[in-house]
């Protein structure tokens, strides 16, 4: 389904939740609505679901303005973050409801409620109740029944908040997966970057009700448009007066600006390791953690302190260590602008040809 | 000094409500079997009976439905302020707190013959005060909070979540009311009727001054207890106020039955 969203607003008393939103989605791509907690997401969400009405804006799905459809109506499936499961009935009445609201004949139903409890793999626990579930099986229940009607747009508020660690990131994928194989266009809230670089085509980064950002994951890391958005995606550092480190001098022409720098721009080493070493400059190791499959590294260049990330299969150093530091790039911003700005000095000065 | 206080915990309550149970019992059999039948045979003992039965079944009716719509519009609208949705689950507590005498009193001055609102309904034929009307509603001001307090922490429990993925899923209210809200809040439904019946069973005050006690005509079982302590009849006062107790005793065992089984979700 097509979705287009104009100046959608949003009002609770005093609080305004969802500010000049505007956006259109293509048929059939997946998206990931992500930003802090109480940034306006669900808000959003439940507004094109028509569990809210917008207290400004227009909905429009395929061209056609549903502000006052409802929610019977308007072709969606919604699941839940805690899945809201009909308790008293089993796996297979929660799959068949919405069909059974259609009045569909009683055979038709059962051969679409197995065809889906199949393809969720809950085959065998039609007749349990959900309290005889695990948290990953409860959430395929609400994924099947919210496809049961066979909706034209699947809304997934945060689907995966409520599942420990190590199966969500299996149910991710499957969830990727199945949604891919049914092509339907689908939107999800999440409040956990990884999951909606992982599983989303495209990210909406929504911040205090309003949407900074829409683009691919790719688009959004490499390219970031407000400083929110910078600093929400990756991980990163803010230094103040950027010029102090070498290749940025040129900051000095925009005074007041502070750079973001992510560990990724960041190289540490023997200074022999370096193609230009003359780009580098002197700092020292402060901290080492482990973090699992590297180590990440506090280093101190003057005092501006420095976050990057070093493989296992390098030296092991030393908090005191004397190390080169290369900054490929940063990201600058003040009030009104911001961009990304490459080391000047990484060109070859002196390039040599042979 | 514990098991001081453990025998005094007993003796209050067996003082209570052990002996008061056992002397109405003894009481009713005074004049053996044929002092118990003769009590409860008498014209006005089966018109009392009779008076009871229509107003617990009539305020049961009119309660169970309104107070299930009261307790659903109190949690789940929104289109009702925060500040009038605490208003008006504060007022629905009021006949806890105000005496049932002041209550049958508030409809006496309100309905009464010599009110505006009271004519009307004479001159129309229709008889409120010292009439069926009047103590139905009497009961029913005194029974009302017992369904909505009943009903309405369980609907806040179960939240609204389940009832907007019904009607994600096409389901309108009136579907979504009986496949999904009720199966969740019956159990809390079947204990709030057997609390309404239990009240409209008992109650005394409000119906006496609303009912003017006419023997025969506005007369409940337990205002006919009252009138035949009053006359010193106590044999027979024994013998209603047992069938009334025996109903009650039943009530507790459907009521301990229904409040294990709403735990149980």
């Amino acid at each position: 389904m097509h979705i287009e969203v104009n100046g959608l607003n949003k009002q609770f008393g005093d609080f305004q939740a969802v500010r000049d939103v505007s956006f259109e989605i293509e048929r059939g791509h997946l998206i990931g609505l992500l930003g802090p907690s109480g940034g306006g997401k669900t808000s959003i969400l439940r507004m094109l679901a028509g569990l809210e009405a917008p207290t400004s804006g227009d909905i429009i799905f395929h061209g056609k303005r549903v502000n006052d459809l409802p929610p019977q109506e308007r072709g969606i499936g919604f699941v839940f973050q805690n899945y809201a499961l009909f308790k008293h009935m089993t796996v297979y009445d929660n799959v068949a409801f919405g069909l059974k609201v259609k009045k569909q004949a009683k055979e038709q139903i059962r051969e679409r409620v197995m065809s889906l409890v199949e393809l969720t793999g809950l085959k065998g626990f039609e007749h349990r109740y959900p309290h005889q579930l695990s948290g990953g099986q409860r959430q395929r229940v609400a994924f099947a029944r919210a496809l049961a009607p066979e909706p034209q747009l699947l809304l997934l508020d945060e689907p995966f908040a409520a599942i420990d660690a190590k199966i969500r990131s299996e149910l991710r994928t499957w969830l990727k997966e199945m949604i891919e194989r049914l092509g339907i266009t689908s939107i999800f809230v999440t409040h956990d970057q990884d999951e909606a670089i992982e599983v989303a085509d495209e990210i909406m980064i929504i911040n205090k009700g309003r949407l900074e950002q829409k683009g691919s994951p790719w688009d959004i890391y490499k390219n970031p448009q407000t400083q929110f958005v910078a600093s929400f995606i990756g991980e990163s550092t803010i230094v103040e007066r950027v010029e102090r480190l070498k290749g940025f001098e040129n900051a000095t022409n925009w005074p007041g600006t502070q750079a973001l720098i992510r560990p990724e721009y960041i190289e540490i080493g023997k200074r022999s390791e370096f193609r230009l070493p003359s780009a580098t400059m002197q700092g020292k190791v402060k901290h080492l953690h482990f973090r699992g499959s590297e180590w990440m590294v506090e280093v101190m260049v003057d005092d501006i302190k420095l976050i990057t990330y070093r493989s296992l299969e390098k030296d092991v150093l030393q908090p005191g260590d004397e190390v080169s530091v290369l900054v490929h790039r940063a990201y600058l911003f003040n009030d009104n602008d911001s961009w990304v700005m490459e080391n000047t000095l990484k060109e070859d000065p002196m390039p040599i040809h042979i | 000094m514990k098991k001081l206080w453990i025998t005094l915990t007993y003796l209050v309550f067996i003082l209570l409500l052990v002996v008061p149970i056992v002397k109405i019992f003894t009481g009713a059999w005074q004049e053996g079997w044929s002092g118990f039948i003769e009590a409860l045979s008498r014209k006005q003992s089966l018109h009392a009976l009779m008076m009871t039965g229509m107003i617990v079944v009539i305020v049961t009716a009119i309660n169970t439905i309104f107070g299930v719509m009261l307790a659903l519009y109190l949690v789940r609208a929104t289109w009702l302020g925060r500040r009038l949705k605490q208003l008006l689950n504060s007022v629905v507590d009021l006949p806890f707190a105000v005496s049932p005498v002041i209550g049958g009193l508030m409809i006496v001055l309100m309905l009464g013959p010599s009110s505006i609102m009271g004519a009307f309904f004479e001159d129309i034929g229709f008889k409120v005060v010292y009439a069926l009307p009047g103590m139905v509603l009497a009961t029913l001001f005194v029974t009302f909070p017992l369904m909505v307090r009943e009903v309405m922490p369980l609907l806040q429990e179960i939240g609204s979540q389940q009832e907007e993925a019904a009607s994600t899923l096409g389901a309108y209210s009136w579907y979504t009311f009986w496949h999904v809200t009720w199966p969740s809040i019956r159990w809390g439904v079947i204990y709030g009727i057997v609390l309404t019946v239990a009240r409209s069973l008992g109650e005394f005050g409000a119906v006496l001054v609303v009912s003017g006690n006419i023997m025969n005509k506005t007369q409940t079982a337990t205002t006919l207890v009252y009138q035949d302590v009053e006359n010193f009849n106590v044999t027979a006062a024994n013998g209603v106020a047992l069938v009334l107790a025996a109903f009650s005793v039943g009530l507790l065992l459907i009521m301990e039955w229904a409040k294990k089984r709403k735990e149980v979700h």
